[in-house]
């Protein structure tokens, strides 16, 4: 009779477990169609920085103060396709300038992202290793390169952006295994705020890469 | 500077704020890893390493 129990626990754990996997795959998959296709209205609207910059600060504020209010009910659905929308208008002049430089970084910074979070993902749901561990070490990662963003916002100098950028992308690539396992052991339990932390994490390794690829490429 | 630079500053600084209650939570209640967990971290970012490399070098 227990291990019935325990079997049958274990069984609906299971289908939780995918129900949750599926659906934010499905989310994080519709929201990065959605932002693609406002990141190239931007480009096609020659929006200037400006603009860019206040869809982003829109972005975040739905992201820190709406998105947690409303991810507990149907309301996140619209939030979420928000957040991603407003955040890939945002990187419309970024776009634009290394599509004119140089159309191929883009198309690498896309494929190098996708196959980085596929192969991440991948890992961590094959292996099913717990990397709750980390979190601690992430978040600390990030207030880091935050301090540095900050510090070279004044200083500028190049080789440091590069590091930044080189830090963001492990730190991010952290989190994609710290998240996706957080999945599997139920230490996330909402497909909309997996998928927020997802997309932001290839939002980001996406603008690093393009970044570093831009500072090695011949232009 | 520009304003969007000071606009940009802002936003890091908001960021800085928002993600330490955060970071203070997750150092205090994260489980310690053991070597094995750290290597199960540290082989897939190698791998991201090279990779990154190898982009670097088709570009």
């Amino acid at each position: 009779m227990q291990m019935n129990t325990a079997v049958t626990r274990s069984t609906e754990s299971i289908l939780q477990t995918n129900k949750l996997i599926k659906n934010t795959y499905m989310l994080l998959s519709m929201t990065l169609i959605f932002s693609g296709v406002l990141a190239y209205l931007s480009i096609a609207m020659n929006v200037s920085h400006g603009i860019a910059f206040a869809a982003s600060l829109i972005g975040i504020g739905l992201l820190w103060f709406v998105l947690p209010r409303t991810q507990n009910s149907a309301a996140g659905i619209p939030v979420i396709f928000g957040v991603t929308g407003l955040l890939g208008f945002g990187l419309g002049p970024m776009l634009s300038y290394y599509l004119s430089v140089n159309p191929n970084i883009v198309m690498l910074a896309m494929g190098g992202t996708g196959t980085i979070f596929l192969g991440l993902s991948g890992y961590a749901l094959s292996t099913r290793k717990d990397f709750s561990f980390m979190g601690g070490f992430i978040f600390v990662g990030m207030l880091v390169a935050i301090g540095a963003m900050l510090l070279n916002l004044f200083l500028g100098i190049p080789a440091l952006a590069l590091a930044v950028s080189a830090a963001v992308i492990m730190i991010m690539s952290g989190f994609i295994l710290y998240q996706t396992s957080a999945m599997i052991h139920g230490g996330e339990t909402n497909y909309i705020s997996a998928t927020a932390g997802l997309f932001i994490s290839i939002l980001n390794i996406f603008t690093s890469l393009l970044h570093i690829l831009g500072a090695f490429g011949d232009d | 500077m520009d304003w969007l630079k000071i606009g940009s500053a802002i936003l890091l600084i908001a960021m800085f704020f928002f993600i330490l209650p955060s970071a203070k939570r997750m150092v205090k209640n994260s489980p310690k890893g053991s070597t094995s967990d750290w290597m199960g971290f540290i082989v897939p970012m190698a791998v991201v390493v090279l990779f990154i490399i190898l982009l670097i070098a088709l570009v």
